[in-house]
């Protein structure tokens, strides 16, 4: 789960990295009310889930109430690429020095922390990483000991940052060790980390992503992240225990097992179609489950039909079978089904289909053949 | 000859008086697999239809010399059953288990690599080993498999069912087929299972799935460059994936421009092995190598 800014300097200040103080508002008088009480300069932050704030105005430095106020204006209810800013976070301007980058993540390739910093700040970490590799350190983290003082030392030494804010930085490091442990993220970076005139170290920004795995140890978690720009589908099926990923496509996907999800979604693009989401209905077959499916998928208005991809193992294909007959009979889908059968018991299964002869339903033997069918039906439907 | 689990496995079990695991763990049974015992520290002296239940690792692996462990239990408490069993000799652990924090695993590994270099992890998040005709430890629906020259490593379940019933259909059978699971750390790679598919006298081709996230996929083609000798035939899910959503998998991630099913398609076939573009395709590809005239 990706945080936003200002929940990310709120963990961040949990575990002792300085940040400025600040406050999250939703509406333009709190906002003024907030810069009011903070104290001018402030700044007037777009709290959104993509990058390009500043390009898109959604950054913007208030001097007095007047400019707080027409800046919270108009940055509450911006679309920056897609995503509406619901919140906007007002902070104390900070004086900047330098701008630094730090950053920890899980190295999934070395199966351990990686902790990435530069002097080159406030620019893309993946530029710097191209064009001056040398200005990046990369230092792998034993798990089992954590990121000790001395190591984050040596990282700012080695990294060539100013002799008199090592120990800050250091000290930043580690505590952003601590946040990336503490609360199960996969991803913790600052940039900038900035030095100020008067060298104190500070996150001015945050990016955090947190495990979902984890979430049983953190139920303070469960507020966090952007609720208000997530899908209203996703949403739906994260309630009920439905992997579902909407995508951009008119063909709806149901499958058995992510790693053959994926697979279909691939073979129905090949095909020439676009999936219009990524479901995995996992073991289960019943009717009950087989119906909650299918009304997640067709409450995407963009669905014109619908591929279901079983391959039973320990799931039974007639069970799908009169799982779908049962759903039929209570939705009444308005638009055509393929569906495909294959494994345990795939031939009563699409017999069970053929005799309960549902409109609009097609039954094929192979994902190569239901991939071509359903991607023609989706184009005569237009 | 197989890899993993066979003759030889003395399975126990953790998470034996679930639902799930009392399931599988009967289906493994049936299909020949010795199973010695199970772990329930609040059952211990029970039994399951005969199998008897342990309180801890320590008592199972002492009193029935097991030496391959499956978990079954709850993420909050996998990775710790599975350090357990390690610390109590077992050599093979096997993982069921999906939804643990990606930290658990990464000090499971970790803790692992340097406490009990002798134990082997598969998982977590998989489907189990199958070894045909010999024994089956997990999930996999041993019924489509009989022995055969192919072997079959996979992040995925269903898709190792789908490309290996194809392949069974035209007559193939495999040496053993193994799931190493969704998760972002995995307890065996790619490169750790080709390895002992390699040194297996009944494998004579492996077939490798992969799919987004993570560089597992890359890492396997350098290694099959350099030091595999049969062929291998990948396949490669999530192309139409997009950037910075979990497909399914935990470990089922494309980051910025990394973890890209292009990317790895791409690093498989520099360095000469052949990519299916769909788990048909894959099987045929496997099934021409094999089938033709030995030179």
């Amino acid at each position: 789960m990706d945080l936003l800014e200002y929940q990310g300097k709120q963990l961040f200040g949990k575990h002792g990295l300085a940040v400025s103080d600040g406050k999250a508002v939703t509406t333009v008088d709190d906002a003024v009310a907030a810069a009011n009480e903070i104290g001018y300069p402030v700044v007037v932050k777009a709290q959104v889930l993509i990058g390009g704030r500043g390009k898109a105005g959604g950054v913007k430095l208030a001097a007095n109430e007047e400019e707080a106020r027409e800046h919270a204006t108009n940055i509450l209810g911006l679309d920056i690429k897609g995503h509406i800013t619901r919140t906007v976070w007002i902070e104390h301007a900070s004086d900047i020095d330098t701008e630094y980058y730090a950053s920890v993540l899980l190295d999934r390739s070395a199966k351990k922390p990686l902790v990435m910093f530069s002097i080159e700040g406030g620019i893309e970490i993946e530029t710097v990483a191209e064009e001056t590799p040398e200005k990046l350190i990369k230092y792998h983290v034993d798990p089992l000991v954590g990121l000790t003082k001395d190591e984050a030392v040596k990282i700012a030494t080695d990294g060539k940052a100013a002799d008199d804010v090592i120990d800050g930085v250091a000290d930043a490091l580690v505590a952003l060790y601590t946040v990336w442990i503490e609360e199960d993220a996969s991803l913790a970076e600052i940039n900038p980390l900035i030095i100020t005139p008067d060298r104190q170290v500070k996150a001015l920004d945050a990016k955090v992503t947190l495990d979902g795995n984890a979430a049983f140890r953190h139920p303070d978690h469960a507020d966090l992240g952007d609720k208000a720009n997530a899908d209203p589908i996703e949403v739906k099926a994260a309630e009920q225990d439905v992997v579902y990923v909407k995508l951009d496509g008119n063909i709806g996907i149901l499958g058995n097992g992510a790693g053959l999800v994926m697979s279909t979604l691939d073979v129905v693009a090949q095909h020439g179609g676009e999936p219009a989401n990524f479901l995995d209905a996992g073991g289960g077959s019943d009717a009950a489950k087989v119906k909650q499916a299918v009304e997640l998928i067709l409450s995407n208005d963009a669905v014109e039909a619908v591929l279901f991809n079983i391959f039973g193992g320990i799931t039974r294909c007639d069970e799908v079978a009169n799982g779908l007959i049962a759903a039929f009979s209570d939705l009444k889908p308005s638009v055509p089904f393929v569906v495909r059968l294959d494994g345990t018991n795939d031939v009563l299964g699409r017999e069970i289909l053929e005799n309960a002869a549902l409109p609009n339903v097609f039954a094929a033997k192979t994902m190569d053949e239901a991939a071509e069918k359903v991607v023609a039906l989706a184009k005569g439907s237009n | 000859m197989s890899i993993l689990v066979g003759n030889d496995t003395r399975l126990a079990v953790a998470g034996i008086t679930g639902r799930e695991g009392s399931f599988h763990t009967l289906n493994n049974r049936k299909y020949g697999t010795n199973v010695v015992g199970g772990i329930n520290p609040k059952k211990a002296g029970e039994n399951v239809e005969g199998i008897p239940v342990f309180g801890n690792w320590a008592d199972t692996v002492a009193e029935t010399q097991a030496n391959t462990a499956m978990i079954f239990v709850p993420p909050p408490f996998a990775a710790a059953s599975a350090l357990e069993a390690a610390a109590a000799g077992v050599e093979l652990v096997v993982i069921i288990t999906e939804g643990i924090p990606a930290h658990d695993e990464l000090k499971l590994y970790n803790t692992i690599k340097r406490d009990f270099p002798g134990t082997r992890v598969v998982g977590p998040n998989c489907p189990g080993i199958l070894s045909p005709g010999e024994a089956n430890v997990g999930i996999i629906p041993a019924s489509f498999f009989k022995p055969g020259n192919v072997g079959v490593v996979s992040r995925s379940g269903t898709l190792t069912y789908q490309i290996g019933n194809e392949l069974a259909q035209k007559g193939f059978g495999n040496s053993s087929i193994v799931g190493i699971g969704g998760d972002p750390v995995p307890g065996s790679s790619f490169i750790d299972i080709i390895e002992l598919f390699e040194n297996d006298p009944q494998t004579e081709l492996i077939v490798m799935s992969g799919e987004i996230g993570g560089s597992a996929e890359e890492e396997a083609a350098e290694y099959i460059a350099a030091h595999v000798t049969k062929p291998v035939v990948g396949y490669i899910a999530g192309f139409t994936a997009p950037e910075g959503k979990q497909m399914g998998h935990a470990g089922a991630i494309v980051s910025g421009s990394a973890g890209t099913a292009k990317a790895k398609a791409e690093a498989l076939e520099s360095k000469g092995v052949r990519v299916g573009r769909t788990p048909t395709q894959t099987a045929e590809i496997a099934m021409e190598i094999l089938g033709a005239p030995v030179a």
